[in-house]
């Protein structure tokens, strides 16, 4: 409740002191120590990090902010993707032009698809910066040996989310990349029709690790609902629960790594 | 704790620490707290940085458009057919290489490669900070092979491969009828080997020797080292076959591009090496 003989003297203070405010914001806005914490403890999205941390964590010349500026990425394909989903049809007639009409008749729908796609070259750029760091202050050492896996496995899944959006518009460039991509499933060992012992264990175009990944023998129609199934739901889901390990293991572990 | 700082007021001693350096140096360095406050000294880099991120984010995607070509069409393949840039490395591998090797072991190899390196690495020193004195191996190793040779390959397929997947510079034009004469042969044939046999004897004693026989040399001059000892010969077996492969196949992309070397094992219709 606020306080009835405190007067309203600024309008930050209209803002803060009341019932509906203080029913959202359980501390002060007064700086000091104790708000300090509880602005990070009481806020579900802070609450990732400790409310006191060593000093060496919050350099940028220490963790270059290689893995949040990634978390952050991948925030932004998830919007704009999510974006881009309400006019996209993964079917070998429409897809190629649905991405047309985003670009040129969707208001906004260009700059959605843009951010999208260098969102997502940008992830790939900054996953590996942070493993590069990350390798450097041998930050893998234990503690941390388990989140490292974790890791690798994050930028594997990285690599696959951004492989499989590449075919989606459905143009030139998507299906011949895809198509490069793909062919070399054909030479797995054991379960490539090309690969070592793949046609003595049966293995035939229609039936191997390739036809698996497209879907038929070659990148097609079927292969683009597929590839869409993997970028929008499977591989996200997959790599959301990594990340919430990655992030928990972090603190679990004792936090940014640092000079014992 | 010094004495003219009021404990729990915006003077705390984080303050003076983060924020003025001449505050910091009148301070006796055990009396500096070790721990600051996230709020507001973390969620303040990080909100910066993230603004500065989106907003080269924005304005990179206002001025640059994202690549849409003609409809997909399987019946006409460009030339070069590239798969996305940053699988060039894989794809300029296969220069080097069958493609179940390039593809899918090597691909393999680099992913539990990656995996296995804290399990491996042990050395306690460098856990936390920036080295390279107490690290030289691990350092130069990771260096070598992220820089020099994933990124190093992907610059390659990028910026220097072309039609036929020829080599081309960034400024020629892309002449997609480049004649280039192979004149690869294998290894053990450019050393004298010219019966099959003996070719496949040279290049199993060569693939072999790279891949055991070195290691396991240096196994039996290092092993009573405290190192070594320290090491295990599980740990040392798994790193120097995972070092001899990562160098090897270095190796092999400087016989190619220097002396046209296509293979140096050829076990036919098994292996290629």
């Amino acid at each position: 409740m606020p306080d009835p003989e405190k007067r309203r003297t600024s309008l930050g203070d209209i803002v803060t002191n009341n019932y509906v405010w203080r029913s959202i914001f359980r501390h002060g806005y007064a700086d000091t120590p104790r708000n300090r914490v509880l602005q990070v403890s009481a806020n579900v999205w802070l609450h990732l990090h400790p409310s006191k941390m060593r000093r060496h964590g919050i350099r940028y010349r220490h963790t270059w902010c290689a893995g949040g500026l990634t978390f952050l990425l991948y925030l932004c394909t998830v919007v704009t993707g999510v974006v881009l989903m309400f006019y996209y049809r993964p079917t070998g007639e429409y897809a190629y032009w649905d991405v047309k009409y985003l670009d040129f008749d969707i208001p906004f729908g260009m700059i959605m698809r843009n951010m999208h796609r260098w969102a997502a070259h940008g992830m790939v750029i900054f996953i590996w910066l942070h493993m590069f760091r990350v390798f450097m202050t041998g930050s893998y050492k234990p503690p941390r040996e388990f989140n490292w896996v974790v890791g690798v496995n994050l930028l594997t899944l990285t690599l696959l989310l951004s492989f499989t959006g590449y075919l989606l518009p459905w143009d030139q460039l998507a299906i011949w990349a895809v198509t490069v991509g793909t062919n070399m499933a054909r030479a797995t060992p054991l379960l490539g029709t090309e690969g070592p012992f793949g046609p003595q264990l049966g293995m035939t175009p229609r039936y191997d690790a390739r036809a698996l990944l497209t879907a038929g023998t070659v990148v097609g129609a079927p292969t683009l609902l597929r590839f869409y199934v993997l970028h929008c739901i499977f591989i996200p889901v997959i790599a959301s629960i990594l990340m919430i390990l990655h992030f928990w293991r972090i603190r679990k572990d004792g936090g940014i790594s640092g000079p014992l | 704790m010094a004495e003219n700082i009021q404990p729990g007021t915006i003077q705390d001693q984080e303050e003076v620490k983060v924020q003025s350096g001449r505050a910091r140096a009148a301070l006796p360095a055990a009396d500096l707290p070790d721990k600051v406050h996230t709020w507001p000294y973390l969620v303040r880099a990080e909100f910066i940085s993230g603004c500065i991120l989106l907003l080269v984010l924005m304005v990179w995607s206002i001025t640059v458009d994202a690549p849409m070509e003609e409809p997909a069409n399987p019946t006409k393949t460009p030339n070069p057919s590239k798969a996305p840039w940053y699988f060039l490395g894989l794809q300029e591998m296969l220069v080097y290489f069958d493609p179940w090797i390039a593809g899918v072991l090597l691909p393999t190899l680099i992913i539990v490669g990656l995996m296995i390196i804290p399990y491996v690495d042990i050395n306690p020193k460098g856990n936390g900070y920036y080295t390279f004195s107490e690290r030289k191996f691990a350092i130069s190793t990771f260096l070598v092979g992220f820089l020099g040779m994933w990124v190093g390959m992907i610059t390659i397929g990028v910026f220097f491969r072309g039609p036929g997947w020829n080599l081309f510079m960034p400024w020629d034009y892309w002449d997609p009828h480049k004649v280039v004469p192979l004149t690869n042969i294998d290894l053990p044939y450019k050393i004298g080997f010219r019966s099959q046999m003996g070719a496949m004897t040279c290049g199993a004693i060569l693939v072999l020797g790279w891949l055991v026989g070195v290691p396991g040399v240096v196994w039996q001059l290092k092993k009573h080292t405290p190192f070594m000892r320290q090491l295990g010969m599980m740990r040392y077996g798994i790193v120097a076959t995972l070092f001899m492969i990562m160098a090897g196949v270095l190796v092999k992309m400087v016989l190619r591009l220097s002396l046209n070397i296509k293979y140096i094992l050829v076990i036919p219709n098994i292996l290629n090496i």
